[in-house]
Formats: C-alpha cells, sequence, structure tokens
C-alpha cells in the first residue's frame, strides 16, 4: 500500500469515527430540534385543533400571521414584544458597562479578590424567574435610596408615558438588572488576564495614563469580548422565564380562541424580532469595534 | 493650565495606576464594597424579612433588625412546599439531565476537537443556532410529540432531549469542551494509538480524565441552569411534578392547598422564607464549589479566541 493510500484510508476512518462520536448529538438535532422546528413552522400556518386524544391540522396559510396584526390577543402580545425590544435597548448596554467596570476592578491588584469575585457571580446561582419574580414583587429589587428621593415621580413627570414606564421599570429593578451581569464579568476578567503586563508598561514609557492605558489597550482587546457578552446577555433576556413576550406564547397555546397555531405564529414573530435585534446589535458592535480601533 | 487641571481629575479618579497610591486604593476596595453591598442587597433583605413576626412585619420602626428571630415563617413554607418530597423531585429533575446533558454534549465536542470530520463548519453553525433559537420555537410540537410518545408529564420530557444533547444551553456546554479538548496536546493520543488503544478507549482512558476540571464546570453550570428553569418544566412537567421554583410561581394557591393552613396567613416574611429554602441548596453547592463556578470559565479556556 502506498503511503498516500494510507492517508486517504486514515481520513476516512477519522472521519467516521468522529461522527460515531457526533451521532447522539446528531440524531438528538434532528428529532428535538430540526423536526419540532419545521413543524412548528407548519403549525403557524395551520388551525391546530385538538380532539381529544388526537390533534387536528388544517393548513390556513398566513392566516394566524393576518390574526396577530388585527385582534385582541394579537395585540397585546405585540405589545409585549415591543417592551421587550425597549427593555433590551436600555438593559444590555447597563449590564454590559457595569460588567466591564467590575472586571476592571477585579482585575487589579487586590487583596479578596475570590471574595469579591465570588459574590459578584453569586446571582448567576440564585437567579430563576420565580426567585426574581418574588423580589420585584416584594419591592427588595431596588436600591432604597431611589424611592426616598422620589425618582420615580421624576421620571414620570419628566418622560412621555411610553418612555417612562421602562425607565421607571429600571430604577425599580437595578438590582436585579445588574444581577444578570454575572457570567458576563466572568468573560470580560477572563479577556482581561489575556493583555500582556508589558504592554502596560510600555504604554506608561510612552507617557500614557491610566485613561489613555484604559482606552487604547484594554478597551480594544475587549472588544471581541463585547460582543460574545452582548449576544449572551440578550439571549439570557429573551428566554427568562419572567418575560412577558414569552409568556405569552405559553398562555395562548391553551387559550380557547387561539390555539397552538396562533402561539406557533407568535413564536416565530418573537424569533424574527429577537434574530433582528441580534443582527442589529452585532452590525452596531461591529462598528464600535472598528472606531475602538481607530483610537 | 486647563489640561493640567484635567489631568488632576483624571488622577484623581483613576491614579496613575489604578490599584497603587493610598486614595486609588481606598476608592477601589470602597467601590467593591459598596457595590458588592448593594448587589446583594435583596438578599439580605429577604433574609432578615423571613425571620420578622407580624408584629415587626408592621412595625415602620423595624426595618432592618427583626427584635427577635421568629421561624414559624420557615415551618409554614415548609408545610407548604411539601420540602423534602418537593426536593425529591427537584433533585430528580435537575441532577439528572445535568449529568446526561454533560456527557452527550463532552462527546460531540470530544468529535469537534479532536477528528477532521466532514461538514464541521456546517455542524458549528448548527450548534449556534440551537443557541440562538429560543426554545418558545419549537417548544409546542415538542409538546405535542412528548403528547403522543406518552412521555408528557413525565421526567422523561425532561430527560430524554438532555440525554440526546439538545438539554439547557447545551451548545454553551459543547463549546467548553470543544475548547478544552483542543488546548489537549496531540502526542497523548498518538501515545496511545501506538499502544494500541482504539480512539474510545483514547477518549476514555486520556481524554475524560484529564478534562475532569471542564467535566466539573460543565456539570455545575448545567445543574444550576437546570434548578433554575421553570418555562419548559411548567409546560412538561405535571402537578404531580412541580419542583421547588414551580411551587414558588404558583405559591399563592399552593398556600391555598395546604392543609391545615389559612390564606390569610399568607404574608411577605412567609414568602421570603420559601424564597431562602428554594436558593438555599443551590446556595450550599455553591459555598463549597465556588471556586469551580468562578475559575470554571478562566480553565476551561472558553474565551480562547
Amino acid at each position: 500500500m502506498t503511503k498516500r493510500k494510507k492517508m486517504m484510508k486514515r481520513s476516512k476512518r477519522e472521519n467516521l469515527v468522529g461522527w460515531a462520536f457526533l451521532s447522539v448529538w446528531v440524531l438528538g438535532f434532528l428529532l428535538f430540534m430540526a423536526y419540532p422546528l419545521i413543524t412548528s413552522f407548519y403549525y403557524s400556518l395551520s388551525q391546530v385543533t385538538l380532539e381529544g386524544e388526537g390533534i387536528q391540522v388544517q393548513f390556513i396559510a398566513f392566516e394566524n400571521y393576518r390574526r396577530i396584526f388585527s385582534s385582541a390577543p394579537g395585540f397585546s402580545f405585540l405589545e409585549s414584544v415591543s417592551d421587550f425590544a425597549l427593555e433590551i435597548l436600555f438593559k444590555v448596554p447597563i449590564i454590559t458597562v457595569f460588567a466591564i467596570i467590575i472586571a476592571v476592578m477585579l482585575n487589579q491588584k487586590i487583596k479578596l479578590r475570590g471574595f469579591f469575585r465570588a459574590i459578584y457571580f453569586l446571582p448567576v446561582i440564585i437567579a430563576s424567574g420565580p426567585v426574581i419574580n418574588q423580589l420585584v414583587s416584594q419591592g427588595a429589587a431596588t436600591i432604597p435610596l431611589v424611592e426616598e428621593m422620589g425618582l420615580i415621580n421624576l421620571i414620570n413627570e419628566t418622560f412621555s408615558e411610553n418612555l417612562a414606564r421602562p425607565i421607571a421599570t429600571i430604577f425599580s429593578e437595578l438590582i436585579v438588572i445588574l444581577w444578570f451581569s454575572g457570567v458576563q464579568i466572568l468573560l470580560f476578567i477572563a479577556a482581561l488576564q489575556k493583555i500582556d503586563r508589558s504592554t502596560y508598561e510600555a504604554g506608561m514609557i510612552d507617557g500614557a495614563g491610566a485613561w489613555e492605558s484604559f482606552w487604547k489597550i484594554t478597551m480594544p482587546s475587549l472588544k471581541s469580548m463585547v460582543l460574545v457578552s452582548v449576544i449572551f446577555t440578550i439571549i439570557n433576556l429573551a428566554t427568562f422565564s419572567e418575560n412577558q413576550a414569552i409568556a405569552h406564547i405559553k398562555n395562548n397555546m391553551f387559550a380557547l380562541d387561539t390555539g397552538f397555531g396562533f402561539s406557533s405564529a407568535i413564536a416565530w414573530i418573537y424569533f424574527i424580532v429577537l434574530a433582528l435585534i441580534l443582527v442589529i446589535a452585532s452590525l452596531l458592535l461591529g462598528a464600535f469595534k472598528k472606531e475602538v480601533s481607530k483610537r | 493650565m486647563k489640561a493640567n487641571t484635567k489631568n488632576k481629575i483624571k488622577h484623581f479618579f483613576f491614579g496613575k495606576k489604578l490599584s497603587e497610591g493610598l486614595i486609588g486604593r481606598l476608592v477601589l476596595y470602597g467601590l467593591l464594597l459598596i457595590i458588592g453591598f448593594v448587589y446583594l442587597l435583596p438578599l439580605i433583605k429577604m433574609f432578615t424579612y423571613s425571620i420578622k413576626d407580624l408584629e415587626d412585619l408592621v412595625n415602620p420602626i423595624v426595618e432592618w433588625i427583626p427584635t427577635k428571630i421568629y421561624l414559624v415563617n420557615y415551618q409554614t413554607s415548609f408545610v407548604v412546599l411539601n420540602y423534602f418530597k418537593t426536593l425529591g423531585v427537584s433533585l430528580l429533575v435537575t441532577l439528572v439531565p445535568a449529568l446526561l446533558q454533560t456527557a452527550t454534549t463532552s462527546i460531540a465536542g470530544y468529535a469537534l476537537a479532536k477528528f477532521k470530520v466532514k461538514f464541521k463548519a456546517v455542524i458549528f453553525l448548527l450548534i449556534l443556532l440551537t443557541y440562538l433559537v429560543p426554545s418558545q420555537i419549537y417548544m409546542i410540537p415538542k409538546y405535542v410529540m412528548f403528547h403522543q410518545m406518552g412521555i408528557l408529564e413525565s421526567v422523561w420530557a425532561i430527560i430524554l432531549p438532555a440525554f440526546f444533547g439538545q438539554g439547557l444551553s447545551s451548545a454553551i456546554f459543547i463549546l467548553i469542551f470543544y475548547q478544552f479538548f483542543r488546548m489537549q496536546p496531540k502526542v497523548l493520543d498518538e501515545s496511545g494509538e501506538i499502544d494500541g488503544a482504539n480512539p474510545f478507549q483514547i477518549f476514555f482512558k486520556i481524554g475524560v480524565p484529564l478534562a475532569t476540571p471542564a467535566y466539573l464546570t460543565a456539570f455545575l453550570f448545567s445543574f444550576v441552569w437546570y434548578w433554575n428553569e421553570t418555562y419548559i418544566s411548567s409546560l412538561f412537567l405535571g402537578a404531580d411534578l412541580y419542583t421547588l421554583q414551580l411551587k414558588l410561581l404558583n405559591f399563592s394557591s399552593q398556600f391555598n392547598l395546604a392543609q391545615g393552613i389559612s390564606q390569610t396567613m399568607l404574608n411577605e416574611a412567609i414568602r421570603y422564607a420559601a424564597t431562602i429554602l428554594i436558593i438555599l441548596p443551590v446556595l450550599i453547592v455553591y459555598i463549597i464549589m465556588q471556586k469551580w463556578f468562578v475559575e470554571g470559565i478562566d480553565r476551561t479556556g472558553v474565551t480562547g479566541e
């Protein structure tokens, strides 16, 4: 056997072994992801009725989608989606900036670093939908000063009603919003630790202060992590169980006047909105990346 | 002159180097402590309220320090949650899926890291897709499918997808293992090959033992995420299989169901006590394994490239 043939045989074998290792995942993907995804799209174009043990699927084209934009349950869903988009607009920058600030502070040579890190990561462990729900509804999620200074009233007076509502929500839930930054803080710390210390020393010799070093050395090396962290944050918020938009999807499943078909259709609209948000965020950060590199 | 003042202000806030100089250090520790305290404020409030009796609750002077430690709130929530039985259910639908998901995703990550597989780019794209597509989209057909398979309202509805690597955030775990296995030196596998081991033996004898940190980190994250998950479990698990989180979600109605306890007794102290009982198991795990959570992300090299 020539060497070439042996190589060919080896790569063929490697491919087969690799697929054998992947087989369980691939099977799972087809069964629990690809098939349900396609079926869901088909449902969204159908009238799905439950009959005893069975289920009846009748194709009705875009009727469900038309209903979303014209009926009451569809309207309240659309409202919650636009609320969600606004929420993303406010929360993602807050969470990202907070995570970067904390990561930079925790990356300094400080005592008790492990202790501080453990504190800032703690919320990730406990922040489930019901727990956050309890904290928010009992008013434990806000910084005490916010209420005492009458900030919420001030916001309600200054902004128009549509804008005041999300801003007021942010202040009254500020702490638990910051709770969503645990994983991101760790991501940024990991990225910061990759920066060579000598880069900072070289910068200092050239007369750069902490401010300049931060913008010219630290930020450029964080830029790809910013994108990862923003995407993580968006997905995390989008699938959080207290999110009103996804609550609609579940509630409409068993509602008498809507059902599985209508529910699937609003789920797809939600997905499209989410995809758009992700694309816009990536584009914006792409521009931001260039801006930082130019500095 | 103006530039000088600007510099002074900058140096006041940031120092020459943040961690140097007395003021810099004081500011740094001060900020970390204050923000950390505010960060934990909801937890502190939850704890102090959970041991307040009715008198303390309505007394406006008693805010942070209760006049006495009142544990009846815990007793009541314990009964309402049917704690030990519910804890058993919670552990079942948390530990088993977490273990299975860790195993499957590690095998998939290993395949992508070690073998030249055809269509690898497509596989990566599909993995990314499973992360980006919210589960709400394909949840309804899954519900119908599980119904037809007869596993709806049973633990299998949670366990099966986890086994097939389609559990919670499976994509993240595949990437963790991919990065980790990629960092393992190839020489080790080759030496195994020379000794006549087949790829599966190499995986179990060389790959897995060397990847213990990645396994531990992935398992812990998987455990915590399953513990905190309620959207899918509320849909797929029946009322007989309510987890602790689901009981907290429906706490008022659970309160009605509990025998010998009247609805009028429900107050925020009891709610907080129940919340503490629910975060307690993960909190204990976190206190013991804290290092593996916070260092895991570095150690597994998720952030590499």
